[in-house]
C-alpha cells in the first residue's frame, strides 16, 4: 500500500529561538532549519513499514517556501521513495495545510498518512485531525505502536490516563507521538541517491486551495521570566525553607 | 455570545480540567454551555450541572460517545456547535484529538492552548515550547479554542444549578473501534491536579530508584512525575511524562529530581508556583528556574528529605 508522510521545516530543535525586539515575529535569520522531529518519527515508520513488506511506496510531502526542498530531500535519504513540494510563501496555517493535504490525497489515493503530531515551532497539534476530517478518515493521534492489518490499522495511543489501543479502517491518518520508534540517521550513500529521486512541484492554485490565514499574530513577546532562586547548603535548610519561607509543607 | 464546552469525563464524574475550561469561559464572558458526550454519563452531566457559572448542560449518552473516539463525537460537536460563538475544551489528550477534527469539520481554525484571553477574538498562546508567547487574534465565526488548563484557576465545582437537556444525536462514523485502554492505577493524586509534584529525571538511572520519590510523595500527599529522558530511557510509563509534549502541570510546589532542566521540560513545569531541585551538576539549566536549588547527590538528598518529614 501506499503511505503519503507530511514533512515541515521548522526551527533545529537545539536552538532557542528568540522574539525580534520589535514583537513582529521570531528571529529566525541564521538560524539552523531541519525536519520537524515528530515528522522524522513519521518518516521512520513509514520505512519501517516498508521494510515489512506492508508498504510499497512512501511519498514524501511537504509545504512551503522552495527551501522547504531540503527537507523533503532529508526524507527521500531517509527511505521515502519520492517527494511533493506545495510551494506557497504565505504562511500556511493548521487549516489551510490540512486542505492542500487532502488535495494531495485526492490525487495519490495513500491507505494510510503519517504526520507528526505536532511542529515545535507552532504548538498546535491540529493538522492531522483536521487532515482526518477534510477527508472523512479515521484517525489515530499520538501513536506509540502501529500495526497495519488487512483492511485495518491498530494503533496504540498516549492518552493522559496511560494508553489506549483503536482499530481505524484504512485509509487511515497517524499522528506520531515520540515513542513510535527512535529514527535512524541517513546514511551518504543514501543522501546521493536521494538527489536522483523525483520530487514535484505544485501550488496551491494549482491544487484549488485557499490558504489565507484565519489568525493574525499581532505580537510575539519573551514569557515572564521566573527569577532563578537560592542553593541551599543541605537537606536540613531546604526543608526549612519550604516550611518556614515558602510555607508550602 | 454563546459558548460550548466539550466536558472532559469519566462518564461518572467530571474532570478538574473541565473547571479550568469553564474559567476561561467566564473570562470570554457569555451563557455558557458544557456538552457531556458518553455512555452511561448521567452522574457526569448531574456533577456538570452543578458547575459555577454553567447555564445549561447537554447530554449525548450513547454508545458511539462511550470511548471519547475523535471520530463519532467531532461529528456531535460540529453539529451542535454551528449554534455557538465559541466552542472550547481542555487542552488534554482528548480535547486535543476531538477539537482540531470538528473544527476542521465547520471549516475554522482552531486555536491551540490559550493562556489568556485578552478580548473577545484576541488570546495568548505558547510558542516553540513556551519560550516565546504569541497574540493572535481570529477573524472566524465561530472560535475553536483548546484551554491550557493550568493557566485559569479552576472555577467551583458546586453551587450552579443548569439545566439539563438530552441530545438525541447518534453519530456513529462507523470507522474506528475502542479495543482497550491500560490505566495507570495509582492512590496518589493526578498529576495535573495535584498540589506537590515529585519528579525524577534521567539521574533516577533506573525504574526501581523511583521508589523513592514514591516515598517522598506518599509523605508530601503528592504525584509522581518524570522527565521526557526518565520516560524514553522505559524507567516509567508515558502518562508521568512532564513536558512541552507531555502533561503541562503548575502546582504550588515541584520537587524536581535529577532532572537537568531541558527546555522541553521546563516548558511544562516552570510555571509551578515554588520549584525545588536536586541535582549533582551545579551547573544543570534546572537551577536556573529553581526557588530553592540543593546541589547533592540525589541517592542521598531523596533518603534524608524522605526521614526528615
Amino acid at each position: 500500500m501506499k503511505v503519503l508522510v507530511a514533512v515541515k521545516r521548522v526551527v533545529d530543535y537545539n536552538v532557542k529561538v528568540r522574539p525580534k525586539s520589535d514583537g513582529t515575529g521570531v528571529d529566525l535569520n541564521n538560524v539552523k532549519m531541519a525536519i520537524n522531529p515528530f515528522c522524522e518519527i513519521a518518516i521512520e515508520e513509514a520505512v519501517r513499514l516498508k521494510e515489512k513488506g506492508v508498504v510499497t511506496e512512501i511519498v514524501a510531502v511537504s509545504i512551503g517556501a522552495k527551501v522547504c526542498q531540503e527537507q523533503i530531500r532529508t526524507a527521500l535519504a531517509l527511505g521515502a521513495d519520492r517527494g511533493i513540494l506545495v510551494e506557497t510563501d504565505v504562511e500556511v496555517q493548521p487549516l489551510a495545510i490540512a486542505k492542500l493535504l487532502k488535495a494531495v490525497v485526492d490525487k495519490e489515493e495513500p491507505k494510510m498518512v503519517i504526520l507528526g503530531k505536532q511542529a515545535i515551532d507552532g504548538d498546535n497539534n491540529q493538522t492531522g485531525q483536521m487532515l482526518a476530517a477534510l477527508t472523512g478518515m479515521s484517525q489515530g493521534t499520538f501513536a506509540s505502536e502501529v500495526v497495519v492489518e488487512g483492511d485495518s490499522v491498530t494503533v496504540t495511543r498516549e492518552v493522559d490516563s496511560g494508553s489506549q489501543v483503536v482499530k481505524l479502517a484504512l485509509p487511515a491518518v497517524v499522528t506520531t507521538d515520540l515513542r513510535l520508534n527512535e529514527p535512524r540517521y541517513a546514511s551518504l550513500p543514501n543522501i546521493m541517491k536521494a538527489k536522483k529521486k523525483p520530487l514535484d512541484t505544485m501550488t496551491p492554485e494549482e491544487l484549488g486551495v485557499e490558504v489565507a490565514p484565519r489568525v493574525t499574530t499581532l505580537k510575539v513577546e519573551p514569557p515572564a521570566e521566573r527569577q532563578a532562586g537560592i542553593k541551599v547548603a543541605d537537606v536540613a535548610e531546604l526543608v526549612d525553607k519550604l516550611k518556614n519561607e515558602a510555607k508550602v509543607i | 455570545m454563546s459558548i460550548l464546552i466539550l466536558a472532559e469525563h469519566d462518564n461518572a464524574s467530571i474532570k478538574g480540567a473541565t473547571l479550568n475550561t469553564v474559567a476561561a469561559a467566564k473570562a470570554i464572558g457569555g451563557d455558557i454551555t458544557v456538552l457531556v458526550a458518553g455512555e452511561a454519563c448521567g452522574a457526569a452531566a448531574e456533577a456538570a450541572a452543578k458547575i459555577e457559572g454553567v447555564s445549561k448542560v447537554l447530554v449525548a449518552d450513547n454508545a458511539a460517545y462511550g470511548h471519547q473516539l475523535a471520530e463519532n463525537v467531532s461529528l456531535l460537536v460540529a453539529e451542535l456547535g454551528k449554534d455557538y460563538g465559541y466552542i472550547l475544551a481542555p487542552a488534554t489528550t482528548n480535547g486535543k484529538n476531538t477539537l482540531p477534527r470538528a473544527a476542521a469539520l465547520l471549516d475554522v481554525a482552531q486555536i491551540s492552548e490559550i493562556i489568556s484571553v485578552e478580548s473577545a477574538d484576541t488570546f495568548k498562546r505558547p510558542i516553540y515550547a513556551g519560550n516565546v508567547i504569541a497574540t493572535v487574534q481570529s477573524s472566524d465565526a465561530i472560535k475553536v479554542i483548546t484551554v491550557r488548563t493550568t493557566a485559569f484557576d479552576a472555577v467551583a465545582a458546586e453551587g450552579g444549578s443548569a439545566s439539563v437537556e438530552a441530545v438525541a444525536s447518534a453519530h456513529d462514523a462507523g470507522k474506528s473501534s475502542y479495543v482497550r485502554e491500560e490505566v495507570a492505577k495509582s492512590d496518589r493524586p493526578e498529576l495535573t491536579a495535584a498540589g506537590i509534584v515529585v519528579s525524577g529525571g534521567r539521574g533516577m538511572q533506573n525504574g526501581d530508584n523511583f521508589a523513592m520519590l514514591y516515598s517522598l510523595a506518599d509523605k508530601l500527599g503528592a504525584a509522581v512525575g518524570a522527565s521526557r529522558a526518565a520516560v524514553d530511557a522505559g524507567f516509567v510509563p508515558n502518562d508521568m511524562q512532564v513536558g512541552q509534549t507531555g502533561k503541562i502541570v503548575a502546582p504550588g510546589l515541584y520537587i524536581a529530581v535529577g532532572i537537568s532542566g531541558a527546555i522541553q521540560h521546563l516548558a511544562g513545569m516552570k510555571d509551578s508556583k515554588v520549584i525545588v531541585a536536586i541535582n549533582k551538576d551545579e551547573d544543570a539549566p534546572i537551577f536556573q528556574v529553581a526557588d530553592y536549588g540543593l546541589v547533592a547527590d540525589l541517592f542521598d538528598a531523596v533518603p534524608e528529605l524522605d526521614s526528615s518529614l
